[in-house]
C-alpha cells in the first residue's frame, strides 16, 4: 500500500515535470537539458523559501517563475545568440548547478518539521485519522490536475496554437507574421516553469533539497512522455497531457518493481537509464513499423 | 508598387564557389499586376522571390514598397503584408494539426495571437463554405490532421490559407510544381480565381510555361540574373507558347538540361 502511494505520489509530481518535457521534445522538438537545472531550481527555491516561513502555495509561484526565466534565457541564448537547441540546454544546465548552490547555500538542505504544502494546520485538520496517509496523494492529484487544465487551456488559445505550429513548420510561423524565435522563447519557459515547479513539490513531499536531485530529469520526462503517448496511442478520448501524466506514473511503477525485485537503490540511475533506452527502442519500433504500413 | 533598386546579391563570397546572381538587379511591379516568372535552373526567380519576402539578404540595393525602404525589416514583418505558397506543399500548412486549427491560425494572421480561444467557432461555417467552394471534399473534414491529407489537398488548403486575410502580395513560388498534372491543374485555375477576386499584386514562378502565358498580365524570363524576357499588357496577351519555347530551350541548353 505505502508502495503504491509513493508510486502515485512520485509519479504525480514528475508527471509535471514530463508536462513540460512534453512542450519542448514533443511540440516544440527541442532537446532541451536545461531541465537537469531547472528541477532542482525550483527545489532549492522552495527548500530556503520554507526554510524562511515563506507560505507553500507561494513557493509554486516562485518556482514557476524562476524555471521561466531560466527557459526564456536559454531560448535567447539559442534564438539570438544561435547556439545550437542542444548546446543551449546544456550551458544552462551547467550554469544552474552553481545558481541552485548558491540559492541553497549548500549541497544539501532538510525541511523536517516545517511549514510545507504537505504539512500544515489546515492539512491536519482536514486529513484526520485514517485518511492522512492519504493527504499527500490527494494534494499532489489536486495540483497535478490544475496544471493539466491549464496547459490544455494554453494548448487551446491562439498563442498555444502558434507554440504547436512553430515545431511542426516553423516557415507557417513566419509566414503569419509572427517572430518564431519569440514562440520558442515563451515555450522554453512555459516548460522549464513546469519543470521547476515539479522541483518544488518534489523537495516538499521528500523534506529535503539536494543539488543532485536534478540528475536525469530529462532522461525520466522523456521516458514519460514516451511511455504516455505511445502506450495510449489507440486511447483517443485521451488528451496528451492525461497520457502523459499516466507515462510518468507508469514509469515510476516500473523503477519501483526494479527496486523491489532487489535491485540497491544506489543503482536507480542506471535502472533509469537502461529503462529509458528500452523504452525509446520500443517506441521507435513502433513509428517505423506505422511508416511502413 | 513593389520596386527592387539596384540588387546585388553573390553566394559563398570569397570562396572557390563563388556565385554571383545579381548584378544591377532593377524590377517595378505595379498595384495589382499578375507576374509570371519563367527560367532556367540557377537563374534566381527563387532567390528573387525570397530576396522580397526578406527569407535573404541582399548585399547592396534596395527593395521598396509604396516607396518605403523595408531592405532591413525582418522577415516576419514583411510577411504580414505578403501571402505565400511554396513548392512544397507541407510549408504552407502544419501536418499534426487538423485543417480547422490551421484556418484558424491564418485566420488570426494580423489580428495578434493572445490568449483569446484559438478557434472561433463562429467561423467555422465560413471556413467550410470556403472548403467547399474548391470541391475537394476538404469541408467535411475539418478535422482531420493536414498530414493525412494528399499534396494537392494540402496545397490547395496552403493556398486559401495564404490568401485568406487581407494582403498586399502573393508570392507563389513553384506552387504546381511538385503536383500531378490534373491537380496542378485544379489549383492553377483556383490561383487565377483568387488573384482575380482579390486583385492582388501577384508573382508567381512556375517552370509551366503554358500557366506563364495563360496566366497574368505580365511575363518574365530569367537568366542569369536578369530578365531576358519582360512583356506586359497587350504584348503580354499575344504571346504564344511556341513564341517563348525557343529563347527558353536556349537558355536551358546553355545550363546544360
Amino acid at each position: 500500500m505505502t508502495l503504491v502511494l509513493s508510486v502515485l505520489e512520485q509519479g504525480m509530481i514528475y508527471a509535471i515535470m514530463a508536462l513540460g518535457i512534453y512542450i519542448t521534445y514533443t511540440i516544440l522538438d527541442f532537446p532541451d537539458l536545461t531541465v537537469d537545472g531547472s528541477f532542482p531550481l525550483g527545489a532549492a527555491l522552495s527548500a530556503v523559501l520554507i526554510t524562511k516561513g515563506v507560505n507553500p502555495v507561494l513557493t509554486l509561484l516562485v518556482s514557476f517563475l524562476a524555471g521561466a526565466a531560466a527557459g526564456t534565457l536559454t531560448g535567447l541564448i539559442h534564438v539570438k545568440l544561435k547556439v545550437r537547441d542542444l548546446l543551449s540546454g546544456i550551458i544552462m544546465m551547467t550554469a544552474l548547478y552553481t545558481v541552485n548552490l548558491r540559492i541553497a547555500g549548500r549541497a544539501n538542505v532538510p525541511i523536517y518539521n516545517m511549514t510545507t504544502l504537505f504539512d500544515n494546520g489546515l492539512v491536519k485538520n482536514v486529513f484526520q485519522g485514517s485518511f492522512a496517509a492519504f493527504s499527500n496523494v490527494i494534494i499532489i492529484f489536486v495540483i497535478t490536475l490544475i496544471m493539466k487544465l491549464l496547459l490544455d487551456w494554453y494548448m487551446s488559445t491562439k498563442s498555444g496554437y502558434l507554440l504547436r505550429a512553430v515545431g511542426d513548420n516553423e516557415t507557417i510561423v513566419t509566414s503569419m507574421g509572427v517572430d518564431k524565435g519569440t514562440v520558442k522563447i515563451i515555450g522554453l519557459a512555459i516548460a522549464n516553469g513546469l519543470v521547476s515547479l515539479s522541483g518544488c513539490i518534489f523537495a516538499q513531499q521528500q523534506r529535503y533539497f539536494d543539488i543532485s536531485m536534478g540528475t536525469g530529469t530529462m532522461v525520466i520526462g522523456l521516458a514519460s512522455v514516451i511511455i504516455g503517448i505511445s502506450l495510449l496511442r489507440k486511447v483517443s478520448f485521451l488528451r496528451v497531457t492525461t497520457s502523459v501524466i499516466i507515462g510518468s506514473i507508469v514509469y515510476k511503477a516500473c523503477v519501483a518493481i526494479a527496486i523491489k525485485l532487489g535491485m540497491p537503490s544506489s543503482d536507480l540511475k542506471l535502472i533509469t537509464a537502461v529503462l529509458f533506452l528500452v523504452i525509446l527502442v520500443i517506441g521507435m519500433d513502433r513509428s517505423k513499423r506505422k511508416k511502413v504500413a | 508598387m513593389l520596386e527592387l533598386k539596384h540588387v546585388h546579391k553573390m553566394y559563398n563570397p570569397g570562396t572557390i564557389n563563388e556565385i554571383c546572381l545579381f548584378e544591377d538587379f532593377n524590377l517595378d511591379i505595379e498595384d495589382g499586376q499578375f507576374v509570371s516568372v519563367v527560367g532556367s535552373n540557377g537563374s534566381g526567380k527563387t532567390s528573387m522571390l525570397n530576396i522580397i519576402c526578406g527569407s535573404i539578404p541582399i548585399d547592396s540595393g534596395s527593395i521598396l514598397v509604396n516607396g518605403t525602404d523595408i531592405t532591413r525589416q525582418r522577415d516576419y514583418i514583411r510577411h504580414r503584408k505578403i501571402g505565400r505558397v511554396f513548392q512544397d506543399p507541407s510549408k504552407g500548412t502544419c501536418p499534426s494539426m487538423t485543417i480547422l486549427e490551421n484556418l484558424a491560425i491564418a485566420d488570426n494572421k494580423g489580428k495578434g495571437y493572445g490568449l483569446g480561444r484559438g478557434t472561433n467557432r463562429a467561423r467555422v461555417d465560413a471556413y467550410r463554405q470556403m472548403l467547399a467552394s474548391v470541391n475537394l471534399g476538404l469541408e467535411d473534414k475539418l478535422h482531420t490532421k493536414v498530414g493525412a491529407l494528399s499534396g494537392g489537398q494540402r496545397q490547395t488548403l496552403a493556398l486559401l490559407m495564404a490568401t485568406m486575410n487581407p494582403i498586399e502580395f502573393l508570392i507563389l513560388d513553384e506552387h504546381t510544381a511538385a503536383l500531378d498534372p490534373k491537380t496542378a491543374e485544379i489549383v492553377m485555375e483556383l490561383t487565377g480565381k483568387i488573384v482575380e477576386e482579390k486583385k492582388v499584386t501577384t508573382i508567381m514562378v512556375t517552370h509551366n510555361l503554358r500557366y506563364a502565358v495563360e496566366y497574368g498580365d505580365r511575363l518574365l524570363m530569367m537568366h542569369q540574373g536578369k530578365a531576358i524576357i519582360d512583356k506586359a499588357g497587350e504584348e503580354k496577351k499575344a504571346i504564344k507558347v511556341e513564341d517563348i519555347l525557343g529563347t527558353f530551350n536556349q537558355i536551358s541548353i546553355e545550363c546544360g538540361n
